[in-house]
């Protein structure tokens, strides 16, 4: 990979002042950022490490019961501190990449690089989440912005994410059989104001609302409510692993599934 | 009782510690004073002709020591092929040239363009960089049918098209083969893929070169798994190096599969450069540029066509496949699609008139050559999966065609010119019934129906043809080596002793099993007994590993090598204890005169030997070692029945194992844990074809599944527990020791199980599905559902 | 260059690095601990896999800066003083549980790991746990079996079933 200056701060402002260099770059667990930096796809002159700073690690429960989540905290943590307030986003975490990965990737790193096939984005978007920087608040639906695109400006960094706790939640995982991202992922959470449905791995345009899923689930959260319901292949993601129909297809039965066990 | 030593013992294996230790030496692990690093330069482009390589800029770059282009080599030789076809005329195969580095074309992507040596690895490859290449780009051909159509783009422009060798086996059956066909009661016809793989030993390939100019001695250290062949290759016909002046290591090798038998051209590259500039150079592939640059396999397009009478005996078979060359032919290319593949369609079965065609053909894509199996499974396949699908189409039990129509009585020489000493295929399938339980299917696919899944069972049979090779006979095939191999056992004064085999040991277990048999023999203890590999200037020669060929071949120069030692040994112990040579008796490492209490201990004569003292010196020689080199008399045919079941998910396709069985037949065996291992291992990258692997390219050329990001390797959540079992043996015949080779039996038994298993799920759930192709991802065995 | 200093199987251990310096090159370059394998260069075989503070991560998808401090474990760490192997390394070698032992490092360093967090796993446990370790040699059957003997279950029985 191309040198660069390595730097740790140990706090939020320090990484924001130390961000504002020309090309730096954030570096979270880098289990994404380190393989692409030995493709030389990317070269950053700085990368600051955000694994130093104690402020934006762990996971806690809110007043309001939101579970509050530290923008570097890794995945295995999540799994294990949120099983007993977020049971469906600590199982999220705890199937992501595999538990080495999970040791480093961190939930801020995942939701900035926004692949189209992270897991949780899929937990963000159905949560409501809010992305929380250094800068302000950013709620889930106006964060994602398409494959590798979010609303972060250069040098912000996530510091934590703000999840409310649905009444109910379940997500569905289908392992791409190489990477073992999602091929879909769908995460189903049952408000008591509504459902959000949240589709992982299918679309050219990243993590997506499935809204007549969420309508129908609204008046009847049953797997029978879905019946009938399809979404297009038109704009889903076709490669190796799958035809843009299969994923539609998958994106449906996986759908019923979450339902199912989130029921 | 298992016996505790010795031959069909199981004893731990002995190189185990060091790599359970982390003190492994592999290639990577070897850092020479001064050394430097290489970066290649590699072609992104798939075709393209090379206008100019301006390498100004990347010289003045920091810690560039020389930047060599395919220029530096126009005076070197190429890499050769091992192995000269001649097609169904008469005439010789097409030959192009292989330069180390690219001359004028680069013909798939990740050919070598240049090479930048530095001091550090970073500067190698940011100097690479600053390389200025100016390709035109020229039109790829990826698809091999569409490579042979008239005015396609010609990969090599001094060839007369893109057509390596029209091979037809046997020529002369021909037409009584297609008269057979026209007549018989009926026909099932099957077309079929088998898709390239990439072997992906753990260990990438790495390459350092050293030189001496005091002794002009070159030093190459490679992660090979036939060292003695590499020096061959690289010195007689790349480097011209002589050798007595080439030493080639291949240490601790992490997995081989074929992918390190061949001789590549970074090898070639750091012994040149080491010369040239007087310093080491090393060579570390990432697994980025392994998929780019490692020979990958198999690779067919395939009709078959299997002939049946109104009794349902097998008639005929007729085979049309195309096979794919890559952009250049590597070592032993040219004979997997032929004689490892074209001599093995008989299978296990009594098919009197057999022909095959094969079209080998040049394409712009990494360089295909043996893959675990090489040939082998791809006769396999296509053969278990025509007479899977006659079954169906018959509406007879497939066990029971299989049965039918299996050669019973051995030797047999097929219609495709092999002559099977031994085998007992009625029993292994037997076997096969038993250990796999499948007289409980039907109570598990209930179970599993009731679940909501599909579930298949897929048996099939396979025979290989190992211990390669008798050396007239490939020779008059082709082949451009020897394929003997050789040992020498040097008794130490002690008695202790070390056997130099030309067997490469990358997984094997070679060092633990091969003291068994000499332990054996000589009724010592296996503690006493150190196995030496790898190492061109510490072994007498060998052809190395591969075509489960080292116990079969090696092992059997080991044997005679041993017995050689036991007849000098005997002489001496005759001389010590004033008796008659042949009344000597050697048991349990003692010597005995037959029919008196007379005896001598074997360090007694060892140390004899060396401390000549009281010796016959007018007889015989003092020292006490010996080398044979063995020439196998015929191929070895391990066989054997497998049986997969598999669960579909109706809903989205996902196939999981749920129990795989494998019987074969190995002959004798020496050490039945490693034995074990090796299926288990074979199954598993058998398994990894039917259902996860594929190397893809697209259009373009562009290779899609460039890492495992996207070349799903086979984890240990996709794999079951394996049932194997290798109770029946019926002994070669042939070799010494009776045994017949176990490294590629998995790999080349278990793909066609799988996809039988998924077909009868299938149609177990009312799908008219017939044949999906490999690999059977969701995402396509859920469009075969969808019809 | 920048200093990095840490601790290594209970040894200081220091060096000049690069930014770019990758764990797995501090150890095998610097340290000259080439126990620890890299066979990819996408976090996936495994390979690489040492303890940083306790957890199993992939040293060649870790900047050797940023394990400053850090208390790390690697496979020449895990044998006895006088060379006995650990329960888990004796389980690997009494199940043949490897054979070319380039991926065995990485294994041996993720059951540990698994071991500490699940003292008896099962074995659909045991092979979720080695999604990220690749093994090309033994088709796992026999690493399972090892992991399962090494908690001190019946793996004959278990592999049987």
């Amino acid at each position: 990979m191309y040198e660069f200056e390595f730097e740790r701060p140990g706090s939020i402002s320090d990484a924001v002042a130390a961000l504002k260099t020309d090309e730096a770059q954030a570096l979270g667990g880098g289990q994404t950022l380190i393989p692409t930096m030995k493709q030389r796809l990317a070269n950053p002159a700085k990368l600051v490490s955000l694994t130093g700073i104690g402020e934006m690690q762990g996971v806690c429960v809110e007043d309001d019961g939101a579970l509050t989540i530290g923008g570097a905290t890794p995945h295995a943590v999540v799994a294990e501190k949120a099983a007993a307030s977020y049971p469906a986003l600590a199982a999220l975490a705890g199937n992501i990449g595999d538990p080495a990965v999970r040791n480093r990737g961190t939930i801020g790193g995942s939701l900035a690089n926004n692949d189209p096939s992270a897991c949780y984005p899929a937990a963000a978007l159905a949560s409501g989440a809010v992305i929380v920087t250094n800068a302000r608040e950013i709620p889930a639906d106006d964060y994602f912005q398409g494959m590798f695109a979010t609303a972060l400006e250069e040098g912000e960094i996530i510091t934590s994410v703000r999840f409310p706790v649905p009444r109910a939640a379940n997500y569905q995982k289908f392992d791409q059989a190489a990477s073992r991202f999602a091929l879909v992922g769908v995460f189903v959470a049952r408000f008591d104001d509504g459902v959000r449905v949240a589709v992982t791995g299918a679309s050219e345009d990243g993590v997506f609302r499935w809204s007549e899923a969420e309508a129908a689930l609204g008046s009847d959260f049953s797997a029978a409510a879905l019946d009938g319901l399809a979404l297009p292949a038109d704009g889903m993601i076709g490669d190796l692993h799958g035809t843009p129909e299969y994923r539609a297809h998958l994106a449906a039965v996986l759908t019923r599934r979450a339902v199912q066990a989130a029921a | 009782m298992p016996k505790d030593s010795g031959i069909g013992a199981s004893p731990k294996r002995r190189e185990d510690v060091r790599f359970l230790t982390g003190t492994g030496n592999y290639t990577d692990d070897i850092n020479l004073r001064g050394q430097a690093y290489v970066h290649f330069l590699r072609s992104d482009v798939a075709h393209g002709r090379i206008n100019g390589v301006n390498t100004d800029a990347a010289e003045g770059m920091p810690g560039v020591v020389r930047i060599f282009t395919g220029a530096d080599f126009e005076g070197v030789g190429g890499l050769p092929c091992g192995w000269q076809v001649t097609d169904r005329h008469g005439e010789v195969m097409q030959e192009p040239a292989h330069p180390v580095l690219a001359q004028g074309k680069v013909r798939h992507v990740g050919d070598p363009i240049a090479a930048v040596v530095a001091e550090t690895y970073e500067q190698a490859r940011d100097a690479a960089e600053a390389i200025e290449v100016d390709i035109e780009d020229l039109p790829a051909v990826i698809d091999m049918k569409a490579a042979l159509k008239d005015g396609a783009p010609k990969v090599h422009d001094d060839l007369t098209s893109n057509l390596c060798y029209d091979w037809g086996f046997v020529e002369e059956n021909r037409e009584a083969v297609d008269e057979a066909i026209r007549n018989a009661a009926h026909v099932t016809t099957l077309e079929l893929v088998n898709q390239r793989l990439v072997a992906n030993p753990m260990e990438p390939r790495v390459a350092v070169g050293d030189y001496s100019r005091a002794n002009d001695e070159s030093t190459l250290y490679t992660t090979s798994q036939n060292p003695h062949v590499i020096r061959l290759l690289m010195g007689a016909f790349v480097l011209g190096i002589p050798e007595h002046k080439l030493r080639v290591v291949a240490p601790d090798v992490g997995g081989g599969f074929g992918s390190k038998i061949f001789h590549y051209a970074e090898e070639a590259f750091c012994t040149f450069a080491a010369r040239q500039l007087n310093r080491p150079v090393k060579w570390t592939s990432s697994r980025s540029e392994a998929f780019l640059s490692d020979a990958q396999g198999r690779d067919h397009v395939t009709k078959i066509e299997l002939a049946l009478d109104g009794d349902n005996n097998f008639v005929a078979l007729r085979t049309d496949t195309h096979a794919n060359m890559g952009a250049y032919l590597s070592t032993f290319s040219t004979s997997v699609p032929t004689w490892l593949h074209g001599v093995l369609m008989a299978g296990n079965y009594k098919t009197p008139l057999i022909y095959v065609n094969v079209k080998a053909v040049f394409t712009n894509t990494v360089p295909v050559d043996a893959y675990r199996g090489a040939g082998r499974p791809e006769a396999t396949f296509q053969l278990e999966r025509v007479i899977d699908k006659a079954a169906r189409e018959l509406g007879v039990d497939p066990i029971a065609l299989r049965r039918q129509n299996f050669i019973t009585e051995f030797p047999y020489a097929t219609p495709v010119a092999v002559e099977y000493d031994t085998g007992d295929y009625v029993a292994t399938m037997d076997k096969l019934e038993e250990i796999a339980d499948l007289s409980g299917f039907a109570a598990r696919r209930a179970e599993s129906e009731k679940r909501g899944k599909l579930r298949g069972l897929g048996v099939n049979c396979y025979i290989e043809a190992c211990g390669i090779a008798p050396s007239a006979l490939v020779g008059q095939l082709g082949a451009r080596a020897g394929l003997y191999d050789a040992a020498t056992v040097r008794v130490n004064a002690t008695g202790s002793i070390s056997v130099m085999v030309g067997a490469h040991s990358h997984g094997q277990g070679h060092e633990t099993a091969f003291p068994q048999v000499v332990a054996e023999m000589l009724g010592i203890d296996e503690s006493m007994v150190d196995i030496v590999h790898g190492d061109s200037s510490r072994i007498p020669f060998g052809m190395g590993t591969y075509g489960s060929r080292s116990l079969a071949v090696c092992g059997s120069a080991m044997v005679r090598a041993t017995e050689k030692i036991i007849n000098k040994s005997k002489k001496i112990a005759a001389h010590l204890m004033e008796a008659s040579e042949a009344d000597i008796e050697l048991k349990d490492g003692q010597f005995t005169v037959a029919g008196t209490d007379k005896s001598v201990a074997w360090g007694d004569v060892t140390l004899a030997a060396y401390v000549p003292h009281n010796y016959p010196l007018e007889e015989i020689e003092p020292g006490l070692e010996e080398t044979a080199f063995y020439d196998p008399a015929n191929f070895t045919y391990p066989a054997g029945a497998y049986a997969c079941e598999v669960e579909v998910d109706p809903e989205t396709g996902k196939v999981t194992i749920e129990r795989f069985a494998a019987a074969d037949d190995f002959g004798n065996v020496v050490n039945p844990m490693i034995v074990d291992g090796q299926v288990h291992g074979g199954l598993a990258q058998g398994i990894g074809q039917a259902l996860l692997e594929g190397c893809v390219y697209d259009a373009d050329g562009q290779l899609l599944s460039a890492s495992y990001m996207d070349y799903a390797m086979p984890r240990a959540d996709d794999l079951p527990f394996y049932s194997v079992d290798h109770s029946c043996q019926t002994p070669c015949t042939h070799n010494p020791l009776g045994v017949k080779g176990c490294g590629e039996a998995g790999a080349i038994g278990s793909p066609p199980s799988v996809v039988n298993a998924v077909v009868d799920a299938l149609q177990s759930g009312g799908h008219k599905v017939d044949h999906v192709d490999m690999p059977l991802t969701p995402s396509r065995v859920w469009a075969a559902m969808q019809g | 260059m920048p200093q990095v200093a840490m601790t290594v199987n209970g040894k200081p251990a220091r060096g000049e690095v690069e930014g770019r310096t990758l764990l797995s090159s501090f150890l095998r370059d610097n340290l000259g601990l080439t126990g620890t394998h890299v066979g990819c260069d996408t976090s996936q075989c495994g390979a690489c896999v040492v303890h940083v503070d306790g957890k199993d991560v992939k040293a060649c998808t870790m900047f050797a800066l940023e394990a400053e401090g850090a208390q790390v474990d690697t496979i020449e760490g895990q044998a006895g003083a006088d060379g006995s192997l650990n329960v888990i390394q004796q389980a690997f070698q009494d199940h043949h549980g490897l054979q070319c032992g380039f991926c065995t490092p990485g294994m041996v360093m993720t059951a540990a790991a698994l071991l500490k967090e699940t003292p008896k796993p099962s074995e659909a446990e045991i092979r979720d746990y080695l999604e990220g370790n690749i093994c090309r040699c033994t088709g796992y059957h026999n690493i399972v079996k090892a992991i399962l003997a090494a908690s001190g279950q019946d793996a004959g029985a278990i592999a049987a079933e």
